[in-house]
């Protein structure tokens, strides 16, 4: 059973995706699972022949319990049976350290609050989009941190981070980027953001070139001047679970992954006083009418930094045709996935993510 | 950032916040600082159950202490939410309105509409409601029903802390008077509360557990009960939604046909009387709205037609229990 963000302590294993027998690949969708706050399937991280489904459907799990077994053919019966009998779930860090790992920075932007994963390796930081926050890595920051030293913060107007803005702009975001790099003593990093998050990037790197070490861009904000005006009005105005629900389902190419945690953990945040202004000044100031206000194409492809750009096909925020705006970057184009492209195909995105941090 | 907080720490929180945030806040009650001018502990207790404990300390003179009349001190923070005051005024026990009928129906509820718009009435009137205290027949009642009878009035009742800290808040910022009820057996029960200000807008039914054989609508105390029940029955196939109310003045019936137009069966729970209660009143809209979507005959689910008994026993099997919800749900699902 997988462990999706700090507070997941057990899952419903709700249905196999592959039968017994399976040859397996890295990255395929093996089971349905569902916890509190997202379902989602879950995709293989290892590969082999998938011998025994040990968890049933309908069933809940601990995080770590055992719910399959891969192994090759040549493996005997009676050896898998001792494998699971043996099988003990191992013990995980406790609440405490758990809860640590959000932290909170004093930077001259404000409060920001942060999470810090990985040891070794080069820095890297995530940056959510318009009404996100950090918890928008959650499939990301783990996968990740086992390469590099990664740190996922919350902008101004967001999460659980300082709801004043100082300028509710694009480079007033990267300023805050700025200021978070600043109190958390990193001197470069790559950056990777997630649309408004991408253009937040994309502006720190055109200001201060030399704390930039790549670029990755995943539906991206600043490549193209569309945006659909229906998806960010409806996010700022909707005030209950029945006005923001339907505009929730622009987020997704599945929008079964639109369930009832989502929508409830998003109109906690929009209830928090401050939040309602946040969103309509960056609203207003940076895409008026459905038109975006910050175009950074060309001032990305002059700064010759590595970049990634990452794309869902079925994006219904932001055309993914923008992503041949950046003459020089790497493009990718995810299909059976829409605007959250990082928590639809996970695996993939990781994968390229990592490509283009490690070079 | 959210932490554990009980519904008492979160109330408290709330008029803390709103307190700090408008200066014209106050807060009056019976001993809600604690009995002024006597000396030691007494003089911080912060009302009979401590949850306006502390606010004396931090916040003065905007605290006071009123003398044992209802009449005199709920008439008094009407008239002064009419001169620019927000009053959050405590009536300790709802029960006691019955001395102060006059103030809230007759005048707090009219003044908008008499004046044709041109008066406010911000006042926030807390109360304790509901049994299972051992406090006897006239300190244990759910009179929810008798408010929302009355155009003009505002009525919440919170079934977690986190609802309780952001629909009192709403309350206190709203400008026609609200009666904010806490259910005296939920003061302890905890969740995840931010410590920044938030509201919960009125008429915003909370889906508390999606399901599709049936919907569980209640509000207050019986929302656990409720998920107990949905407990019971997911062991037995029966999928049940849940809706909580939050507010039963305005009330998001939408919410609720919505759930029954989905699931076909209704049970309505209220650990009031059951004669003109929230249960009867919402049996009667979604029967005229949904009719067609229904599978079987509404059920109702509520304290029997008594006074609370004082017997620790007979309360007990007063308030509507976990069992004998889910029995209501499994009538529904007979053939």
């Amino acid at each position: 059973m997988p462990k999706w963000g700090l507070s997941m302590s057990e899952g419903i294993l709700v249905d196999w995706l592959v039968d017994e027998g399976t040859e397996i690949s890295v990255g395929d969708e093996i089971m349905e699972v569902e916890t509190d706050k997202i379902a989602s399937a879950v995709e293989a991280a290892d590969a082999g022949l998938l011998r025994r489904r040990v968890g049933e459907a309908g069933e809940v799990y601990p995080v770590r319990a055992l719910l399959g077994v891969l192994a090759p053919a040549s493996v005997g019966d009676a050896e898998i049976d001792a494998f699971i009998e043996a099988y003990e779930v191992p013990e995980g860090e406790d609440e405490g350290e758990a809860e640590a790992q959000y932290e909170f920075a004093d930077t001259v932007a404000g409060r920001l609050r942060y999470a810090r994963r990985g040891g070794d390796g080069p820095a890297v930081v995530l940056i959510h989009g318009f009404g996100g926050d950090l918890d928008n890595w959650l499939f990301n920051i783990d996968a990740l941190a086992q390469q590099a030293r990664v740190y996922a913060f919350d902008l101004p107007g967001h999460g659980q981070s300082t709801k004043s803005l100082e300028e509710a702009s694009i480079a007033g975001l990267a300023g805050a980027l700025g200021a978070f790099l600043d109190a958390v003593d990193v001197g470069s990093a790559h950056l990777v953001g997630h649309s408004m998050g991408a253009a937040v990037a994309a502006s720190f790197a055109g200001d201060s070139p030399g704390r930039v070490d790549s670029l990755s861009l995943i539906s991206a904000a600043g490549l193209g001047e569309e945006i659909n005006a229906d998806y960010i009005d409806g996010f700022v105005s909707a005030q209950s679970r029945r006005e923001l629900k339907p505009v929730l389902l622009h987020l997704f190419a599945d929008s079964s992954l639109v369930n009832r945690s989502l929508v409830d953990d998003l109109l906690k945040y929009k209830r928090i006083d401050g939040v309602q202004e946040a969103l309509q000044q960056l609203a207003a100031n940076l895409f008026p009418g459905g038109v975006q206000q910050t175009v950074l194409a060309e001032k990305i492809a002059a700064l010759g930094k590595p970049t990634l750009v990452v794309w869902g096909a079925e994006d219904q925020v932001i055309p993914a045709a923008h992503a041949h705006n950046l003459p020089g970057a790497t493009v990718e184009i995810i299909d059976g996935a829409g605007h959250m492209v990082q928590m639809e195909q996970a695996s993939r995105v990781n994968e390229l993510l990592l490509g283009n941090i490690l070079g | 950032m959210a932490r554990k907080l009980s519904m008492k720490d979160a109330i408290n929180e709330a008029l803390d916040q709103e307190m700090s945030r408008d200066p014209t806040v106050i807060v009056m009650g019976e001993d809600i600082v604690g009995g002024s001018g006597s000396p030691g502990e007494n003089d911080a207790w912060g009302g009979v159950l401590g949850v306006t404990k502390g606010l004396y300390a931090k916040h003065g003179d905007r605290l006071m202490d009123t003398p044992l009349s209802e009449s005199a001190y709920i008439g008094a923070a009407i008239g002064a939410s009419t001169c620019g005051l927000r009053p959050v005024a405590e009536l300790m026990f709802l029960d006691f309105m019955g001395v102060c009928f006059d103030q809230i129906f007759n005048q707090a509820a009219k003044f908008r509409y008499m004046f044709g718009g041109k008066a406010e009435t911000p006042v926030t009137i807390r109360a304790m409601v509901g049994a299972g205290f051992r406090a006897a027949a006239q300190h244990s009642q759910m009179l929810t029903p008798i408010f929302t009878h009355i155009p003009g009035l505002k009525v919440v009742c919170a079934s977690n802390a986190y609802d309780a800290k952001g629909l009192l808040i709403q309350s206190i910022r709203d400008n026609d008077p609200v009666i904010f009820c806490e259910h005296k057996n939920l003061y302890g029960h905890e969740t995840d509360v931010p410590e920044e200000s938030y509201t919960i807008p009125f008429a915003e039914a909370n889906i508390v557990r999606e399901g599709g054989d049936a919907t569980i609508v209640g509000y207050g105390l019986i929302v656990h009960r409720a998920q107990e029940a949905a407990d019971t029955l997911a062991k037995e196939g029966i999928d049940c939604e849940i809706v909580d109310l939050r507010t039963l003045s305005p009330i998001d019936i939408d919410s609720v046909v919505e759930s029954v137009e989905n699931t076909g069966r209704l049970v309505c729970v209220d650990e009031a009387n059951p004669r003109c209660s929230i249960a009867a009143d919402i049996t009667a809209t979604v029967s005229q709205q949904a009719f067609g979507a229904l599978k079987a005959a509404p059920q109702l689910v509520t304290a029997p037609h008594t006074p609370v008994p004082f017997s620790p026993a007979l309360e007990d099997i007063y308030i509507p229990s976990a069992a004998s919800i889910a029995d209501a749900v499994r009538k529904t699902m007979a053939p």
